[in-house]
């Protein structure tokens, strides 16, 4: 298979894999585990078969372009390292899958558990095949997300979340410094890609932000895999299943941050900076690990803790700025990877059996489950570092490194002292592990009656401890080819000369190793007799506790947000308006200052007294609505509505016939919507108003007098200015030259909405069916004031057969005052039906088109309701308004989706003319069926927001 | 005729913006109708007045550019009309819930002290 597919496919098959493992369904846990084994396996043997061009020291590579503007590309590239990581990921993730098919119970939804499983082994190989660094935090974040996910999957526990938040927030701040570090490398280096970086990596050391960078990265790997200072999320996190604790939390997310600094090795390791920050951080989380561990009584917790512990050794390793401790510090990444999942696997099965983590409790259980027994005892001895297994030969590695890192004194002693305590901790909290849980006499009372588990939950940690021992035995032959191609890859032509063996003669180090046995036994036989069996608390954590120090930083957080959320804003609609609109007002007149106002030189058109009359009308209506909206509501709809008249007829007047229109047919609609909604607000009368002449009430009314008419007087001015200057019509000139040779109508206006902006006016028509079914959504849960709920006053009042609950089905005409009318509306409908037709058809050629169409019918639709009352009109047809929106919006994109059929973009006009009998020429094309589709949009969504707000009258017989 | 557009423009903008600094729901309703009606007007005013020159093309006379109005703002208000009326709807119906929620139609929803 060509290598690019083969990289392509190993990203691509555990996302799909993801997206299947979510829709199946919620009980079919061997299906999912199939699944997803299967997709690990794939992933496995394609990596596997990139061996042989990869043991050749080719770098396999893919790029497809991504945002080349950008200097981006989506590219991916397999080294040695790259290899042996994808390995490791892809293999541990098949063996997790196995045990996490009986470790889970049938209770718990598996489609979830595997879905996320199969998206973090995607992202974690994505970050380990990425091949451009800004993709490599994408990845990563994605990571943080699916352990995020994970951590909460049993999200009805409070742990389960507190933990899964911390370590969200933890390892995503930190991702989000790595993208700034990132993105400053980048600079420097010229270039994302990592191939370019890795090769810049004297200019990186030599740049002034050279210390910026580092921080940044390293607050973002640090964080990752969970070092001082931020290693208190590691624990939390253990309240995640634990075959997501055994893959995620110590196998391979939590590496995600010790392989960054080992790819990134060569562009920024060797300084003295590096030295002190990353070999302090490490140093630090090696001893509070082991510390920690020591003291802690949860089984797992035992485990993350001796995690952090081992982790900072490998980041100590790879603090000391030398070739043979990056050996180490990789060869030490996979075997901890090994012992540490088994034992996680381990302590799940201990779990599982016994019903308890808990150290204290837990006793003897070597008599009931031999094997897992037998499988823990020898991960926990290779964790250890006990002679012929695999964590020893690491550890050995790592003492000679301690040896010879340092200069000066202090480090040459301190070091390696240093050095040897962690590792008698190391074998101390081993040791203690295994004795506590399976040595000594069987605990008499646990939950659950202590067995060995199913054949194939133990196989994975069978497997994991039979390569533990032939690592530990057969180094060379085993890990050694995968290990040199690695540190090849890094390396280069700079690798040192090392060796894989077991004894090198009793030299300096296997003294330390020695020590660190004798001295761990020692330790732990102290604590043992001497000491409670477990506290379950640290001596050293209590001071350092990083969870007490992230809470309170949490609760700071939201108490500033607050102060500043208080003080910045209001609660106050009525000044948040005010100062919108002051704002509005600085920002329009801002520019004003350097342009000015003056008119231009177009030649003002002659003064018309009819339009003068208008105008006049127009605009005392509009003061009128100001002065009258609040005491006289109906009187100040109605001068709105004259307002709405004046602006329709200046359209008519000034060669905007659609406009006119629409604006008219817009303003019928508006009005009733309104008087619908009058119904429901209180009764307000002027002179029981109290605050109406208080002095603050004063104040304000003047003071918004002032905005308004100076608002009102810079528009004036500025509309002035505009409609004097010459005007640009290079937009004007393209569509009215291009409406009929490319568009085919002659209405440049509904040309360009139906077909050059289609795309715009279909988005439109979505906006206003969304709004419709929210203001659908909304008033099925109204709730009307109290004193609204009775029937209202005129019509209580009014006459004594209408009303609406009175009415008979049968009856020719509903009952009520309206005869007349009830008579012409009924006329009216098919009628108005017509003409919305007529103008819909014609509007490509002449003023109409869908919108006005739509209002038109809408309209008509309208008057039936309010005339004959809802339940009269319901009564002989069903209106099914909701049909309409939705059968506008697929006429619309279908008719979009026709251009397709003729090989053009979405959207583009396909069709010819045909001359109907009776209505002339008609443009028979894709852009009818859209308009059609708009046209039914609008009346539907019309419809469905009116007849809603009129249903709401039904409330109140119900409620009485 | 300019002159009176504009004075328009501006006695409508200046009434809508009196409304929407009022108190009661109703009155900002109304007062952003008006100043739709404005900002509709200001952006058809963009395309400069003309009379008789509808941006229709004849159907058998050659295209003279000069000889009609300009579209393209014509088509921006148009759609603007529709959708003003959509959030109109919009903001009615969330008003009158929140005078239901809140018990009064005071648009802080909450009567003042």
């Amino acid at each position: 298979m060509e290598p690019g597919i083969a990289l392509t496919l190993i990203i691509l098959l555990p996302f799909v894999g993801s997206l299947c493992a979510a829709f199946l369904p919620s009980n079919a846990r061997n299906a999912e585990a199939w699944l997803a084994g299967l997709v690990a396996l794939g992933c496995a043997a394609l990596t596997l078969a990139q061996y042989d061009q990869v043991a050749d020291g080719v770098v396999l590579r893919v790029a497809v372009p991504w945002l080349p503007q950008a200097g981006l590309d989506f590219s991916l590239r397999m080294d040695g390292f790259a290899w042996l990581f994808a390995l490791l990921v892809s293999f541990m993730g098949g063996l997790v899958v196995i045990y996490a098919r009986y470790y889970l119970s049938p209770q718990d939804p598996v489609p979830r558990f595997f879905a996320f499983l199969l998206a973090f082994m995607g992202s974690m190989l994505g970050i380990v095949l990425s091949g451009n660094l800004i993709q490599l935090v994408v990845f990563w974040e994605l990571t943080s997300f699916s352990s995020f996910m994970l951590i909460a999957y049993w999200y009805h526990r409070l742990d389960a979340r507190q933990g899964a938040r911390m370590a969200l927030t933890v390892t995503a701040s930190g991702g989000f410094c790595l993208l700034a570090g990132v993105i400053m490398l980048g600079t420097i280096a010229g270039s994302y890609d990592l191939e370019r970086v890795l090769v810049a990596g004297a200019t990186v050391r030599a740049h002034p932000w050279y210390p910026a960078t580092l921080v940044l990265i390293l607050l973002g790997a640090l964080s990752k895999s969970a070092q001082f200072p931020f290693q208190f999320w590691l624990p939390h996190a253990m309240a995640a299943p634990t075959p997501v604790s055994a893959y995620l939390h110590s196998a391979t997310m939590v590496k995600a941050g010790v392989f960054l600094l080992a790819r990134l090795w060569p562009v920024l390791a060797g300084t003295d900076l590096w030295f002190w920050l990353v070999c302090g951080a490490g140093l630090a989380s090696l001893l509070l690990g082991a510390v920690a561990a020591l003291f802690e009584r949860d089984m797992k917790g035992v485990l993350a803790y001796s995690t952090i512990s081992h982790l900072g050794l490998i980041t100590l390793l790879l603090g000391m700025n030398s070739p043979l401790a990056l050996v180490a510090a990789i060869f030490h990444m996979m075997n901890h990877a090994t012992f540490k999942a088994t034992l996680f696997m381990a302590a799940g099965i201990v779990d599982h059996e016994a019903g308890t983590r808990d150290l204290r409790r837990l006793n003897g259980l070597a008599s009931t489950m031999p094997i897992t027994a037998t499988v823990a005892t020898v991960a926990a001895a290779a964790m250890a570092g006990v002679p012929l297994l695999n964590g020893f030969l690491s550890k050995e590695m790592f003492f000679a490194e301690a040896i010879f890192a340092g200069e000066g004194p202090l480090l040459r002693i301190g070091l390696p002292a240093v050095a040897t305590l962690a590792g008698i901790f190391s074998v101390a909290y081993s040791l203690r592990l295994v004795h506590q849980v399976f040595f000594g006499p069987l605990a008499p009372d646990l939950p659950r009656t202590p067995r060995e588990p199913a054949r194939w939950m133990l196989a994975p940690g069978v497997l994991l401890v039979l390569a533990c021992l032939l690592v530990g035995i057969l180094p060379a032959r085993t890990i050694g080819p995968g290990l040199a191609l690695a540190v090849r890859s890094i390396l280069g032509a700079d690798t040192p000369p090392y060796s894989l063996v077991i004894w090198h003669g009793l030299t300096l180090p296997v003294v330390m190793s020695i020590t660190a046995l004798a001295g761990g036994v020692g330790l732990y036989l102290l604590r043992y007799f001497y000491g409670q069996r477990a506290t379950g608390r640290s001596p050293v954590r209590a001071p350092l506790d990083g969870r007490r120090v992230f809470d309170i930083l949490i609760v700071v957080l939201h108490r500033v947000a607050e102060r500043m959320v208080r003080f910045a804003s209001s609660r106050r609609q009525q000044s948040q308006l005010f100062l919108i609109v002051c704002a509005a007002l600085v920002v329009g007149a801002l520019p004003l200052l350097t342009g000015g106002l003056t008119p231009g030189p177009v030649p003002l058109a002659p003064i018309d007294p009819v339009y003068l009359l208008l105008w006049l009308a127009g605009c005392s209506c509009a003061v009128g609505a100001a002065m009258q909206a609040k005491f006289h509501r109906l009187a100040a709809l109605i001068m709105l509505g004259g307002a709405g008249l004046f602006t329709g007829l200046t359209f008519a007047w000034f060669s905007a016939p659609d406009l006119a229109l629409t604006q008219i047919s817009v303003e019928v609609v508006t009005l009733v919507l309104l008087l619908l909604g009058l119904r429901w607000l209180p009764r307000r009368v002027e002179l029981d108003d109290p605050d109406r002449s208080a002095p603050g009430a004063r104040l304000r009314r003047a003071r918004d007098l002032v905005v308004a008419v100076v608002i009102g007087s810079g528009l004036a001015a500025l509309s002035f200015a505009v409609l004097t200057r010459t005007p640009l019509d290079r937009l004007a000139r393209f569509y009215v030259e291009h409406a009929l040779p490319d568009g085919g109508g002659r209405n440049v206006v509904n040309v360009i909405l139906v077909d050059f902006r289609g795309f715009d006016t279909f988005g439109e028509i979505t906006v206003v069916a969304i709004v419709a079914l929210t203001v659908y959504a909304l008033l099925r849960r109204f709730r009307p004031a109290p004193e609204s709920i009775g029937i209202p006053r005129a019509q209580r009042e009014g006459s004594p057969k209408g009303g609406l609950h009175g009415f008979d089905p049968q009856a020719q005409l509903p009952a009520g005052d309206l005869m007349i009318p009830a008579v012409l509306v009924r006329l009216l409908l098919p009628m108005a039906g017509l003409v919305a037709i007529y103008l819909l058809l014609r509007g490509h050629n002449a003023p109409g088109g869908g919108f006005v169409g739509g209002l038109v019918m809408a309209t008509a639709l309208v008057t039936q309701y309010m005339v004959g009352g809802a339940m009269w009109v319901e009564w002989r047809m069903r209106v099914h308004p909701q049909y309409w929106v939705a059968l506008g919006l697929v006429a619309a994109g279908g008719a979009g989706m026709l251009a397709w059929v003729a090989g053009a973009p979405f959207l583009a006009n396909t069709g010819t003319d045909v001359t109907v009998p009776l209505l002339g020429e008609v443009h028979l094309a894709s852009v009818l069926l859209f308009d059609v589709g708009v046209y039914l949009v609008v009346v539907g969504a019309t419809a469905l927001m009116l007849v809603a707000l009129a249903h709401q009258s039904f409330r109140s017989p119900r409620a009485t | 005729m300019e002159a009176f557009l504009a004075i328009a423009i501006g006695i409508l903008s200046g009434s809508g913006i009196w409304l929407l600094l009022r108190p009661r729901t109703f009155q900002v309703i109304v007062g952003l109708a008006l100043l739709s009606y404005a900002v509709n007007l200001f952006i058809f005013g963009t395309g400069r007045l003309r009379s008789g020159q509808a941006p229709i093309i004849a159907a058998d006379s050659p295209v003279v550019v000069a000889g009609v109005a300009d579209p393209v703002p014509q088509a921006l208000v148009l759609t603007a009309i529709v959708i003003g009326f959509a959030t109109t709807a919009l903001l009615l119906v969330v008003l009158l819930a929140a005078r239901g929620v809140t018990g009064t139609d005071h648009v802080d929803g909450r009567e003042p002290q």
